[in-house]
C-alpha cells in the first residue's frame, strides 16, 4: 500500500489539477486575509464578548468585510472541490487506461488501492487546509497592525496565540479534512461505479451544489426545515422548542450544514452554534460564550456524522469494488 | 519438463446471467512447457485467464495455479504470475521506467535490484533507446513490447499473454515468438492465449482449443498430431451407386491404404497420402460407377477451422 500512496502523491503533486487546487486556496488565503485587514474590528468586538481581550488571533479567520468573503466560508466551498477533484476518476480513470488489470494482478490487496489512493488524497488535502491556515495565521503575526484597534502593542502582529485559540484552530482543521475526505470519498465511490469520468465528476459536484448553495447558502434547508415543521407561536414553549429541534435535524441532513455548524462553534464560540451564522449577525447575540469543553462536546456529534459519512461512501465503494471483474477491454 | 502442474482447473465455469461463458472447463499446463489457449474471439479465453488470476470469481469449479487455489489465495498467485492483459495500459504521465518502477515497488522488489531488472527487461524487448520517454508517446506496439517487459519485472515463474501479439508487426510478432520459445529453459511456463493457430503451433508443446467456453481438444501437440494419423493422415470418403462385392479388397491391396470401412453405398477410406487417382482407378475398372469421392485432411488446422466457422 505503501507503494500505491507514494505513488498517487508523486501524481497529485505533478499534477495540473493539484496546482489549479492550490491556487483556490491561495484566493481562500488571500480571500481572508484581506478580510480580516478590513474587517477584524468587528470579528474582535463579537468575540470580546467571551473574554476580555476575545479571541485576537481566531479572529483573523472569521473576519469578513463587506463582500468580501470569511476565511471559512470560501474554505467551505474550497475544501469541498478539491476532494472530489481529488477523487472522480480514482479508479474508473485506471479502468479507462487499460492500467488497472496490470495494478491488480501485482501482489497487492484490492482495498490496498482504494485505502491507498483514499489516504494519498487526504494527506493532500491535510497539506491544503493546512497550508492555508498557516498562511493566514502566520501573515496575521508577523503583519497586523492592531493598534488602531485599541489594543496597547508595542509592535506589529497580532498577539501569540492562546492555548485554546490552538486547539480551536487544529479542531478546525481536523474536522476540515475530515469534510474534504467525505467529498473525496463519496467522489470516488462515483469513480467505482461509473466506468466515464465525466458522471463521476458531475454526480458529486451535484450532490455538493444542492447541499452547499442549494441548502446552506441560498436557505432552501431553512425553508424546507419550516413547511415540515413549523414553528407555531400560538403553541406553547415545550412544542417550539420540539419544533425548532425538528427543523434543526432537518437542517443536518446536508453535511456541509453540519460543518458548518461545527466550525461556528468553535471559531466563533459566542452562541451556541445555532444556524448560520455570520460576524454581522453574532455582534448582536446575546453574550452566551461556551467553553471549549462545551464547544468540544457540542461538535462531536458533528465529527462522528461527518467521519460515519466518509465512512459510508467508502465501505460501500469497498463492497462494488471487491465485486467488480477486472478485465481490460 | 517435471510433471508437476503449473495450471489444474477443474469443472470450472462462469457465467454472465443466465449466459454460460465458461463451461466445465477441465485442462492442466504442466511446469515449464509453452501452452496454447487456442479459440476464436468470444470463445472465453479471457474470463477464463481472468478466473487463473482471481480478478473475476469463477461460479463453480476449481483452479489452481502452482498448488494455489487462485480464488482464495490470489495474493499467493498474483506473486509468482506476470500477466499481460489483452490490453495493456500504462500511466501515460511517467515514462517506460517509472512504470515498470511502480510494479517491482508493488514486487517489494529492493530498489538496486529493481533498476538492474528494468535495464535487463527492457533490453530483452528492445526498448532500452526509450526507456525515459513517457509512455503517452509511446504506439501500439511499443506498449505492447513494454507490456511484455513488464510482465518479467517480478520474474515470474508462470505468465499468462493474452492475445500478445496484437498490434506488433511481423518482425515484432517473430521477435516475441522467439522470446517465448526461449522461456521454458529458463524455469518459466507459459499460458499463451491466441486466435491465431499458427503462431500457437509454432511455440507451444500444448494447446488446448476453446470454442464456447468449452474445451473441445486439449493434449501435447506431439501427441495431437499422432492421434489425428492414428486415423490417417487423410480420409477419403468414396461413394458408389452400387457397391460391388470385390471392390473393398481390390482398395485395401492399394499400397497406402490402412483401413476400409463400407456403409451402405459410401466407403471411408484412411490413407497416409492422397491416392484419390489410384483409388478412382480401381472404382472405374471394377466397373462400379462412381458417383462422387472426397478428401478429408486431419490436422489441427480442421479441428481449428471447425469451430471457428461455427463461430
Ligand atoms: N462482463 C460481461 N458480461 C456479459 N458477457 C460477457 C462479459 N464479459 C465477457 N462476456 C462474454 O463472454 C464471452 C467470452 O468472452 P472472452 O472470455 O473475452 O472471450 P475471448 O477472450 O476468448 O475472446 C463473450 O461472448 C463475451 O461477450
Ligand atoms: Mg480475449
Amino acid at each position: 500500500m505503501i507503494a500505491i500512496i507514494r505513488k498517487e502523491l508523486a501524481d497529485h503533486f505533478n499534477s495540473i489539477r493539484f496546482l489549479v487546487l492550490f491556487l483556490l486556496v491561495l484566493v481562500a488565503v488571500g480571500g481572508g486575509i484581506y478580510a480580516a485587514k478590513q474587517g477584524i474590528r468587528e470579528a474582535l468586538e463579537a468575540s470580546r464578548a467571551v473574554t476580555e481581550d476575545g479571541f485576537v488571533f481566531l479572529s483573523l479567520f472569521t473576519s469578513s468585510w463587506g463582500d468580501i468573503p470569511i476565511f471559512t466560508m470560501v474554505i467551505a466551498i474550497v475544501i469541498p472541490i478539491t476532494g472530489i477533484v481529488l477523487g472522480f476518476d480514482a479508479i474508473n480513470s485506471e479502468r479507462t487506461g487499460g492500467t488497472l488489470s496490470r495494478l491488480l494482478s501485482q501482489p497487492v490487496y484490492r482495498d490496498s488501492v482504494i485505502n491507498g489512493k483514499f489516504l494519498a488524497g487526504i494527506i493532500t488535502i491535510t497539506i491544503m487546509a493546512g497550508t492555508a491556515i498557516l498562511l493566514v495565521g502566520g501573515f496575521g503575526l508577523i503583519w497586523f497592525d492592531l493598534r488602531p484597534y485599541g489594543f496597547n502593542m508595542t509592535g506589529i502582529g497580532v498577539p501569540f496565540p492562546t492555548p485554546e485559540e490552538i486547539i480551536r484552530l487544529f479542531l478546525y482543521f481536523v474536522i476540515t479534512v475530515v469534510y474534504g475526505a467525505f467529498w473525496m470519498g463519496l467522489s470516488m465511490l462515483f469513480s467505482v461505479v461509473f466506468r466515464r469520468a465525466a458522471g463521476s465528476l458531475l454526480i458529486p459536484m451535484v450532490i455538493f451544489i444542492i447541499f452547499y448553495f442549494f441548502w446552506v447558502f441560498l436557505g432552501f434547508g431553512g425553508a424546507i426545515a419550516n413547511a415540515v415543521s413549523p414553528i407555531t407561536g400560538s403553541s406553547d414553549i415545550a412544542t417550539q422548542i420540539q419544533q425548532a429541534g425538528m427543523q434543526q435535524t432537518i437542517l443536518r441532513l446536508s453535511p456541509s450544514y453540519l460543518f458548518r455548524e461545527a466550525y461556528a462553534v468553535l471559531l466563533l464560540p459566542v452562541a451556541k452554534g445555532l444556524g448560520v451564522i455570520t460576524v454581522a449577525q453574532a455582534r448582536f447575540m446575546v453574550a452566551n460564550p461556551i467553553s471549549l469543553t462545551q464547544s468540544l462536546l457540542a461538535i462531536w456529534p458533528h465529527l462522528i456524522g461527518m467521519v460515519s459519512l466518509s465512512a459510508i461512501c467508502f465501505a460501500i465503494s469497498y463492497i462494488i469494488f471487491m465485486k467488480q471483474e477486472i478485465r481490460a477491454t | 519438463m517435471t510433471d508437476k502442474l503449473a495450471i489444474e482447473t477443474k469443472d470450472l465455469t462462469k457465467n454472465y446471467g443466465k449466459v454460460t461463458v465458461v463451461d466445465r472447463l477441465n485442462f492442466h499446463v504442466k511446469e515449464n512447457e509453452v501452452f496454447g489457449l487456442l479459440g476464436p474471439n468470444g470463445a472465453g479465453k479471457t474470463t477464463t485467464i481472468l478466473m487463473l488470476l482471481g480478478l473475476t470469481e469463477p461460479a463453480s469449479g476449481m483452479v489452481r495455479v502452482f498448488d494455489f487455489n487462485s480464488t482464495r489465495e490470489p495474493l499467493k498467485v498474483k506473486r509468482i504470475v506476470g500477466y499481460l492483459p489483452e490490453e495493456v495500459g500504462f500511466y501515460d504521465n511517467l515514462t517506460a521506467r517509472e512504470n515498470l518502477r511502480f510494479i517491482a515497488d508493488l514486487n517489494n522488489i529492493a530498489p538496486s535490484e529493481t533498476e538492474r531488472r528494468i535495464d535487463e527487461v527492457l533490453e530483452m524487448v528492445g526498448l532500452t533507446e526509450e526507456r525515459d520517454m513517457v509512455t503517452r508517446k509511446f504506439s501500439r506496439g511499443m506498449k505492447q513490447r513494454l507490456g511484455i517487459a513488464d510482465v518479467f519485472i517480478k520474474q515470474p515463474k508462470l505468465v499468462i499473454l493474452d492475445e500478445p501479439t496484437s498490434g506488433l508487426d511481423p518482425s515484432g510478432i517473430n521477435h516475441l515468438l522467439d522470446i517465448i520459445a526461449g522461456l521454458p529453459k529458463m524455469g518459466i511456463t507459459v499460458l499463451l492465449s491466441s486466435h491465431q493457430l499458427y503462431q500457437v503451433q509454432r511455440v507451444c508443446q500444448s494447446v488446448g482449443i476453446l470454442s464456447k467456453g468449452k474445451m473441445v481438444i486439449e493434449g501435447s501437440i506431439d501427441e495431437l498430431g499422432r492421434e489425428a494419423m492414428a486415423g490417417g493422415r487423410f480420409m477419403i470418403e468414396v461413394e458408389t451407386a452400387e457397391p460391388k462385392a470385390g471392390l473393398v479388397d481390390i482398395i485395401k491391396k492399394i499400397e497406402g491404404v490402412e483401413k476400409i470401412e463400407a456403409d451402405g453405398t459410401i466407403l471411408k477410406i484412411s490413407t497416409d497420402s492422397d491416392l484419390r487417382s489410384q483409388i478412382s482407378k480401381a472404382v472405374v475398372d471394377n466397373d462400379a460407377l462412381l458417383v462422387q469421392m472426397k478428401v478429408h485432411e486431419f490436422s489441427l488446422d480442421d479441428i481449428y477451422m471447425k469451430y471457428f466457422k461455427e463461430n
